[in-house]
């Protein structure tokens, strides 16, 4: 049987979140020594499939997975991640676990400190036992030597540099005695370049001893580097298993984004290029997990322009900044005005509009109902729905109630009537809320980002049609933040990808997959410039 | 049936419930033991319109997010010395109650701007800060009586220097709103004046809550980020908030003297925050949210329960003193009560 050669084989594996498939007949095979590289976009099913993997509680509170694991041919079952670790199962986790006051031994022996006892052991048990030091010292060395880490051991980890520390989380792992998996989330997400080069050294090193290696990530040159094999996630579903000497970075870039695209705006080619409504020169946003870092981009009156790429590239900053939800720096201007950033108030006084990706944090007054929420920020930053005398003002309750109803029928919004408080509304319909609220404004231009995220086929449709009426019939302008590359590729007329928080590349929604793979890896410039050369 | 009926007791909240059954079972206890209902009434009626502008106090800090105002004694302070002055300047009924209330407005209101500014900077834990913030300025003031150059001796120590601790107010102002139209029905004395001037903070606040500056408060405090992403000053309307209830806490002090017909300096004003936060939580409002009805039954709930069971636990246990310690342990247990649910809440 071939069993006997895999260490980890996860055979079939599925999952259903309260109905919604998130993963679906996923197949992986490990041998020993082999770099594993699972590749795929957000919401693949990634890291589902690692917590599923790491036993970790969510899986098993929401009625745990279809399939089996088997670790050296046999069925295992991982309910917790204790058991996972007891079986040999080690994680790096993308945000560091470490304790920032202890040194570099101290943390990687933590909980697993080698002791001798002494007299207060010996009458009061064994959480008194001595520190052996010396032993901690020693072991701790030599894991960080087989990494080459040329750090001392007794160096603490507050104000390590960020690379270091990914090195001490991998030495811990190694550290520990009968590791059979290390499971790498994304390492190099928060690395340098020569620090990612040394780490995927390291990995080799640690793989040559016989350790397998999950590789979680989406960089392309990084996986053509050191991955002998390849698994393609899309969608929960498992695209292809491949060898890295069959396949190429292409290759790999098409089967994690493609998928059908069902077109809502057809000619997308007859947009002239009109006036230019915002640009943008510069830009940095402060934003935590989504920092921009220097985006340069003009937005034509008139367009509906997607802004694509990974989770944590920076895309979602863009809009945020702009409004000035976040501290941001550079040269904006609205259609030819210069904008205060970090200045809300000047941002609605432009003509701008706001649709957040938190919808419960930041898009809605959960506890108010659905008609204040469609008013509110018109009449705070508008002066409107309100009845006026001098310096006082009453809400003007009639003229709200009037334009909910529109807009509640507008958009079709499912509710029990405008008094309902908007914490009970479907996700869908508190999008509808949300846009809603915008639209009160009267905007020239609109901002809205992930504006389908987490709702339902039929509100997703209406929203993403919304958009196209209002671009059609009033010409507004929108520049719409989405995760999810269909939908941005069936209703814009242009396409930015952003990554390493600045803009990759500008693409048609009619470009290949090929090309919008890339560019979401960072990787376009890096094939396609050796293309050309 | 069923359901209907523990969703409407839920709605009304249970810890309500229970209050409200106690009331009653004090009341028909009061009864039986021979104490006439008309003067606890009355007493309840005059109790709760002294007390209800403090416990009104509370409600802007509430919807601004900052939570019950601990710091009340800022305003009663402030208002302390509009009443002062009133004496000093040998004023008496309505004009020196007027003075009291005018001279208090301004002072409560700079001393709340910085207050608030304070407030902004402790963001997190205002409820912990704002109680010592109170006891500060409590304890300043202390020194304040003593080295005020007030002169009329109606109010300093026979001695020389300094206030006295009780100032009588009876040549004054007392009871000038008590006895405004006042009228008696089946032996209740309805202090008509008294009720009309709370009904119209109530008013005034209600508008308040209505206008474009209210609702910006209430967004502020009920959500912060939707507040910062519609454009909204937090930190404004935090500081505003902080200046309206400070001002409340003085027009209240100056009210409630009347009732009390005495000004009570040094170390009186420093409990005086506790019970008006634990009635308007008696009445419905939790830490972060609140409106006026919560106030109104809040503060006749709260003042009723004490009105009626000095008397009663006077009458079953003969011993000095419990009614008083029933009473401590009764209003500190809603204000325990009542804290234990803010880490439930959101």
């Amino acid at each position: 049987m071939e069993h006997d050669n895999y260490v980890l084989e996860m055979k079939n594996i599925g999952k259903l979140y309260s109905g919604n498939r998130v993963l679906k007949d996923v197949t992986l095979r490990l041998r020993p020594g082999e770099i594993h590289a699972v590749l795929g976009e957000n919401g693949a099913g990634k890291s589902t499939l690692m917590n599923i993997l790491f036993g970790m509680p969510v899986i098993h509170t929401t009625g745990g997975h279809e399939g089996e694991i088997l670790i050296d041919g046999k069925v295992v079952a991982i309910d917790s991640p204790f058991e996972s670790m007891k079986l040999g199962i080690g994680m790096v986790h993308q945000e560091f676990m470490l304790i920032p006051g202890f040194t570099i031994t101290e943390n990687i022996k933590i909980n697993r400190e080698i002791t001798r006892p002494n007299i207060a052991s010996r009458i009061f048990g064994p959480a008194l036992k001595s520190l052996d030091m010396e032993a901690m010292d020693s072991d701790a060395r030599k894991a960080l030597d087989t990494i080459g880490l040329n750090i001392e051991e007794w160096t603490k980890i507050a104000g390590m540099p960020v690379g270091y520390m990914q090195f001490v989380e991998i030495a811990r792992e190694i550290d520990k005695a009968d590791m059979k998996i290390i499971v790498f989330d994304e390492p190099t997400a928060v690395l340098t370049e020569s620090e990612a080069d040394a780490l995927l050294k390291a990995m080799k090193v640690i793989a040559d001893s016989g350790i397998a290696i999950l590789f979680i990530t989406h960089r392309l040159d990084e996986v053509m580097t050191i991955a002998d094999n390849i698994t393609v996630l899309r969608d929960g579903e498992l695209v292809r298993t491949l060898a890295k000497t069959e396949t190429n970075a292409f290759q790999l870039a098409e089967l994690m984004v493609g998928r059908k695209v069902e077109k809502i705006v057809q000619d997308s080619s007859s947009m002239t290029k009109s006036e230019i409504a915002v640009s943008i020169r510069g830009l940095k946003v402060l934003m935590p997990g989504e920092n921009v870092r220097q985006v340069d981009l003009d937005v034509f009156a008139g367009e509906i322009i997607g802004i694509g790429g990974l989770g944590g590239q920076g895309k979602i900053g863009i809009a945020n900044g702009i409004m000035g939800l976040y501290p941001a720096a550079g040269q904006v201007s609205i259609f030819g005005k210069p904008l205060a950033l970090s200045d809300t108030k000047a941002a609605y006084e432009a003509g701008l509009a706001f649709v957040s990706e938190d919808r419960r944090g930041v898009g809605l007054l959960l506890d108010s109902s659905i008609e204040i929420n469609i008013a509110f920020t018109a009449m705070q930053m508008r002066n409107s729905f309100l009845h006026r005398l001098g310096p006082f003002s009453q809400l003007a309750y009639g003229k709200i109630r009037k334009h909910a109803l529109k807009k509640i029928a507008d958009l079709d919004i499912r509710c029990t009537g405008p008094m309902q408080l908007t914490r009970r509304l479907s996700g869908g319909n508190q999008q509808k809320v949300c846009i809603a609220r915008a639209l009160a404004l009267d905007p020239k231009i609109l901002f809205v980002s992930e504006p389908t995220r987490g709702i339902d086929v039929g509100a997703k449709k209406i929203v993403l049609e919304t958009l196209v009426k209002l671009n059609r019939e009033l010409g507004m302008t929108i520049i719409m933040t989405s995760s999810e590359l269909a939908e941005l590729r069936s209703i814009c007329q242009r396409i930015a990808i952003i990554c390493g928080g600045r803009v990759e590349g500008i693409l048609s929604p009619d470009a290949s997959d090929v090309d919008f793979g890339l560019m979401m890896a960072g990787d376009y410039h890096k094939f396609r410039g050796k293309e050309v050369v | 049936m069923k359901k209907l009926l523990s969703s409407a007791l839920a709605s009304f909240g249970f810890a309500r419930l229970i209050i409200v059954a106690f009331l009653i079972v004090l009341v028909i206890g009061a009864a039986v033991l021979g104490i006439p209902l008309g003067p606890l009434l009355s007493n309840a009626l005059v109790r709760t319109g002294m007390n209800g502008i403090f416990v009104l106090a509370m409600l802007p800090t509430i919807i601004s997010g900052i939570g019950p105002n601990f710091g009340l004694p800022l305003g009663i302070l402030c208002g302390l010395v509009g009443g002062l002055l009133a004496i000093e300047l040998d004023m008496r009924g309505f004009p020196a109650f007027f003075l009291a209330v005018t001279v208090g407005i301004p002072l409560s209101a700079t001393v709340g701007a910085i207050y608030g500014w304070l407030l902004n900077k402790v963001k997190g834990s205002e409820m912990m800060v704002s109680t010592y913030v109170g006891f500060s300025f409590v304890s300043l003031m202390n020194i304040g009586w003593i080295i005020m150059p007030f002169a009329s001796p109606e109010m300093v120590w026979p001695i020389g220097r300094g206030l006295r601790v009780t100032i009588s107010l009876a040549d004054r102002f007392a009871s000038v709103l008590d006895q405004f139209w006042a009228f008696q029905i089946f032996g209740v004395v309805v202090p008509t004046g008294l009720l009309l001037a709370f009904s119209l903070m109530c008013v005034l606040m209600w508008l308040f809550v209505r206008s474009k500056a209210g609702m910006a408060m209430k967004a502020v405090g009920d959500s912060r980020q939707f507040a910062l992403a519609s454009g909204i000053n937090v930190d404004k309307y935090r500081l505003l908030s902080a200046v309206l209830s400070t001002v409340l806490g003085a027009v209240g002090i100056v009210v409630f003297s009347q009732s009390f017909t005495f000004l009570q300096l040094y170390e009186a004003p420093m409990g005086m925050g506790f019970p008006a936060a634990a009635a308007i939580l008696i009445g419905g409002a939790t830490v972060r949210r609140a409106n006026i009805l919560n106030v109104i039954l809040g503060v006749f709930l709260f003042q009723s329960l004490l009105v009626v069971s000095l008397p009663v636990i006077n009458k079953v246990i003969m011993v000095g003193g419990v009614a008083e310690i029933a009473r401590i342990i009764v209003s500190n247990g809603i204000i325990l009560y009542a804290l234990a649910q803010v880490s439930r809440g959101d």
